[in-house]
């Protein structure tokens, strides 16, 4: 990869400049090495994030109450594995190899989005992440479509399609449980309290407390700030919230006539930063299936390799 | 997994329908070429995006390097009545 090669201090600046300019960069292209960096970590924690994202949906496949849920759910995890391989051939066509990205996610070194290592409890859990998980995930990933490095603005643009049948399926499911029996709407406003605070986390820390946000703005890798994207997603989903008839856990929630935004309670950031370290209720189980999965498919990746090479060796017999 | 078992990448490319051009759509890693195929398949057409597969091994492909950019292409740059606009023709002339 060119862009291993340290450039010049004209190099440097010419390209803040074409960046700068919303100018985009391609994997042949010189590049900072910092960048590059930046790009692999947040394009691979991002794929990380869709692939251990299959998890806590997964584990209701089996337990969906309708063949129409059951094909739709299967469905939108078959996408989240999609997005993963989408974004993994981004990372790698900044010289990173998949071995390599998929190691990293399971000897722990590489993060994934916190929100995953939340426990899907009931079945409303499956609306509730259709609609707020995937509907914050669509407020952060729009502007990435049109981010400075071109393979992962193309991978997003597929992404942010397939994410609106994510969040309106499960908007529609909270929907069929809030015009459900006393209990169906119980379980949606229960499953509502507990993933809305971790949805509003999804967008990272506060702007001042964001390590890398300056200069993944410059370099136009990130459009808007953390506190923005958050700002836009309580916005749209208070309004959503209200259409289903539930109620947002946040006693503080209020409308600011000044600002004519939604304005949240204070955000227990010790919570984001003890699941991001580690101690979420979930993330050892997470990374356990993941690494047994691995395991479990070890032969079946090998035998196709076996396979794949007896087929060329047959080929190359039969045309000697 | 060892680097021998690594299975190699394929770029792939989707002709969304006839009468338009395959267009490079991504890329995978794939045993061989027919796992490539299945593979692309159920990745990037999984909503009716497509009516034909090319897959193509990713070190098969030789690219034009940007650095040759100005060797490349600034020799067109300068045949300007390469172009219909070259040409001044009489506004009353129709269809020219």
């Amino acid at each position: 990869m060119q862009s291993m090669e340290a450039g010049s201090q004209g190099d440097l600046d010419a390209f803040d400049r074409h960046v700068g300019a919303d100018g985009k960069v391609e994997p042949q292209d010189w590049m900072p090495a910092a960048y590059a960096k930046t790009l692999v970590r947040q394009i691979s924690q991002h794929a990380h994030s869709e692939i251990i994202g299959m998890q806590p949906e997964g584990n209701w496949i089996s337990r969906a109450p309708s063949l129409r849920r059951k094909v739709i759910l299967m469905a939108k995890v078959q996408d989240e594995a999609g997005h993963g391989l989408y974004l993994y051939s981004a990372a790698e066509t900044l010289g990173v190899s998949r071995d390599e990205l998929e190691q990293q996610l399971l000897d722990g070194t590489a993060k994934y989005s916190s929100i995953f290592n939340y426990p899907t409890l009931t079945w409303a859990d499956v609306g509730a992440i259709g609609w707020l998980v995937d509907g914050a995930a669509i407020v952060n990933q729009i502007p990435i479509c049109r981010c400075s490095y071109g393979p992962y603005a193309r991978a997003m643009v597929r992404i942010c399609k397939e994410e609106s049948f994510h969040q309106r399926q499960g908007f529609e499911l909270m929907m069929a449980l809030s015009k459900g029996t006393d209990a169906q709407k119980r379980m949606a406003q229960d499953a509502l309290n507990r993933w809305w605070w971790p949805s509003v986390m999804m967008f990272g820390p506060p702007d001042g407390e964001s390590v890398h946000s300056m200069q993944n703005m410059a370099w136009r890798i990130k459009l808007f700030s953390n506190d923005e994207l958050r700002q836009k997603f309580i916005d749209m989903t208070v309004k959503q919230a209200e259409a289903l008839g539930l109620t947002i856990p946040d006693p503080d929630l209020r409308f600011d006539e000044a600002s004519g935004h939604w304005q949240v309670g204070e955000i227990d950031w010790d919570e984001f930063w003890s699941v991001v370290k580690g101690h979420g209720p979930c993330n050892r189980q997470r990374l356990a299936h993941r690494r047994d999965a691995h395991e479990a498919g070890a032969w079946v990746r090998e035998a196709a390799v076996a396979f794949a090479a007896k087929e060329r060796a047959r080929s190359a017999r039969k045309a000697a | 997994m060892a680097t021998d078992q690594t299975w190699p990448l394929f770029e792939v490319f989707i002709r969304s329908k006839k009468g338009l051009s395959h267009v490079h759509a991504g890329s995978l890693h794939a045993a061989d070429a027919k796992m490539a195929l299945e593979n692309a398949r159920d990745v990037y057409t999984r909503r009716g995006e497509g009516s034909s597969i090319w897959v193509v091994p990713s070190a098969e492909i030789t690219a034009s390097a940007p650095a040759d950019k100005g060797e490349l292409y600034d020799p067109a740059d300068n045949k300007v009545y390469r172009h219909p606009t070259f040409y001044k023709v009489p506004d009353d002339v129709e269809f020219i």
